[in-house]
């Protein structure tokens, strides 16, 4: 009975993985297919990387995805950091409850509604005050700096949550400044939720697609924006060969961070 | 003499009013202010307050406006001159009785919901065996499994959809694979219909379910289940009666992760699913960028976040209490 139970399960479970792999195993494979046709194999190439090099319009548009997603995720650590600090660790305050509703909600709002909402407060304060003046670069980076900032602050507040203030206490009763027991205690202890924060924004706002199409204006298209639009139209070998490059460039960060992780004792 | 005088005055003076100052200071509490916690509160409060709050005030003053061919594409509420002296503030509630009017909008609603509750069920149909799997298994193993799960989670969420539209294709390999099998004679239609929504939808989202699964599971007493097999439960029972109550929290949380981004989802619908593939994200979206119909999009918006989105803040807060009660 047992072993007909767990070859049930390692069976659904073995689908499952297929499920999850076979899609970006074979986005993978035809990225080298030497066709134009992209389900007809001609042969193994790298054609459509060369392809994908010399294409400026991708290669402007990932540079541009690329700054983005480091301004905004650097932003959005710091202000989330001090969020989540303010949630956790400085007791009441006047509009508390108010401010942790605003933290949290941008987890649960919808994209479409953010992109529209911010695009529209943009255009109002471009009509009333002048800034910010056209959209582009700066407004992406705001808008994505915004979503972004919630996910730290919820993941810095479980942190400072989990682990013990005697710490902090003992630091202060040997006559720690508020400054330097932020900087030289709590922060190191807080140190791997706000990596993890920093990586999740990063790769948040390199991924967006709906909160970026609203916000950016005409010549500043994200690589999202670019790879939509031309596979709108059907799919291209191009974007096969850029997949294969992103999924590779994860894969190994990925490995990595976890291999660092399992190196170092857990934290407890 | 006089020198000094002239001095000592103005500084008297300006004692005076520092006193004068500390005095109305103390008075209201900013004495005993603490300025850099003041700061860590107020930076990200004002950013959230202008950058989050603020444009939902935008956007619904925005859905009692009326469209306009202009720049910026609608009419402005108030209209005054102070010449005349006179203050016309024009409400209109036409985009909301439209919403109410126009069946297309509440079957958008609705459909998007049915969408999300079914796509949830079946992520969590396909999520718990995996992270039952993962649970039971130790070391190496555990890892191994764990970074599989987690590895599509960090790559681009547009070319995982991406991929199933090559995949899907009536030239594509499924259809291949069906055909040369000999179960169908024909390519099937898959790409651009609510099954392609369904397969997108649980591919990308099945992560969200399985990692809240897989920490209740993790924490699941197996004593439990020997003991309810030794007083003669059926597997299948069992997992009603042991496993699914002792899961809950992770069923929900896992379920929460899922239902609500998906029912506001664009991208899935837009480029796997038909033109009949009614979700209101994309109504939203082509109410704004198509019909370029500014207050429309808003009233859409906040209808949307009265009735998903402040919904779904409830059920979580419950979640979250009940789970701290816990």
């Amino acid at each position: 009975m047992k072993k007909q139970g767990s070859w049930v399960l390692w069976g659904s479970a073995t689908l499952g993985f297929l499920f999850l792999y076979l899609p970006i195993i074979s986005l993978v494979i035809y990225s080298f297919n030497e066709s134009k046709l992209v389900t007809v194999w001609g042969g193994w190439s790298l054609k459509w990387y060369g392809e994908l090099f010399r294409n400026e319009q991708i290669l402007n548009a990932a540079a541009l995805s690329f700054k983005v997603a480091f301004i905004s995720a650097t932003l959005a650590v710091v202000l989330g950091t001090m969020a989540g600090f303010a949630l956790q660790r400085m007791g009441k305050f006047k509009g508390k409850l108010i401010f942790s509703g605003w933290i949290s909600a941008p987890l649960v709002m919808p994209e479409v509604i953010t992109g529209l909402s911010l695009l529209l407060l943009f255009v109002a304060l471009e009509s009333l005050f002048g800034w910010p003046a056209g959209r582009g670069t700066l407004t992406i980076i705001i808008a994505h700096t915004t979503f972004c900032m919630a996910y730290v602050a919820v993941i810095v507040q479980s942190r400072l949550a989990g682990f013990d203030e005697t710490l902090e206490e003992a630091a202060m009763d040997l006559g720690a400044k508020p400054s330097s027991l932020f900087f030289l205690v709590t922060l190191p202890l807080i140190m791997p939720a706000i990596l993890a924060g920093w990586l999740l924004s990063f790769t948040m706002s390199l991924d967006d697609l709906v909160i970026a199409s609203f916000v950016s204006g005409p010549g500043n298209s994200t690589l999202p924006m670019v790879i939509f639009s031309k596979v709108r139209l059907g799919v291209t070998p191009e974007v096969n060969a850029l997949a294969t490059l992103m999924i590779l460039i994860v894969a190994v960060g990925v490995l990595v961070a976890m291999f660092q992780m399992r190196k170092r004792p857990q934290p407890e | 003499m006089t020198q000094s005088t002239s001095h000592q005055e103005p500084a008297i003076g300006l004692a005076r009013l520092a006193q004068l100052f500390s005095m109305l200071w103390q008075f209201i509490g900013l004495g005993r202010v603490n300025w850099g916690r003041l700061m860590v509160i107020a930076v990200p409060y004002f950013w959230l307050a202008l950058f989050f709050f603020i444009p939902f005030v935008v956007v619904f003053k925005i859905s009692l406006a009326e469209s306009a061919i202009a720049v910026p594409p609608y009419s402005s509420l108030l209209d005054w001159d102070l010449e005349e002296a006179y203050l016309n503030i024009k409400i209109n509630l036409g985009n909301y009785l439209f919403l109410w009017e126009d069946s297309f909008y509440l079957d958008a609603y609705l459909s998007s919901i049915k969408i999300a509750v079914i796509s949830t069920l079946l992520t969590l149909v396909v999520g718990f065996p995996i992270a039952w799997l993962i649970a039971r298994s130790e070391g190496t193993t555990r890892t191994v499994l764990l970074a599989l799960v987690i590895l599509p989670f960090w790559t681009s969420f547009l070319l995982r959809v991406y991929a199933w539209m090559a995949l899907l294709k009536k030239s594509g390999p499924i259809n291949d694979i069906l055909m040369a099998v000999g179960l169908i004679d024909q390519p099937i239609q898959m790409l651009q219909t609510d099954f392609a929504v369904y397969i997108g939808i649980v591919y990308t989202y099945l992560p969200f379910m399985i990692l809240p699964l897989y920490t209740a599971l993790e924490k699941l007493d197996m004593t439990l289940v020997e003991a309810a097999a030794d007083l003669g439960y059926r597997p299948v029972q069992s997992f009603f009666a042991v496993i699914v109550p002792l899961a809950l929290p992770g069923i929900v949380a896992g379920c929460l992760l899922v239902f609500i981004p998906v029912v506001g989802e664009y991208v899935i619908p837009a480029l796997l699913g038909g033109s009949d593939t009614l979700m209101i994200g994309r109504v939203l979206w082509d109410e704004f960028s198509i019909n370029r119909d500014w207050p429309m999009a808003s009233a859409v918006a906040t209808v949307m976040l009265v009735l998903l989105v402040l919904p779904i803040m409830l059920v979580r807060n419950r979640a979250d209490d009940q789970e701290g009660k816990a």
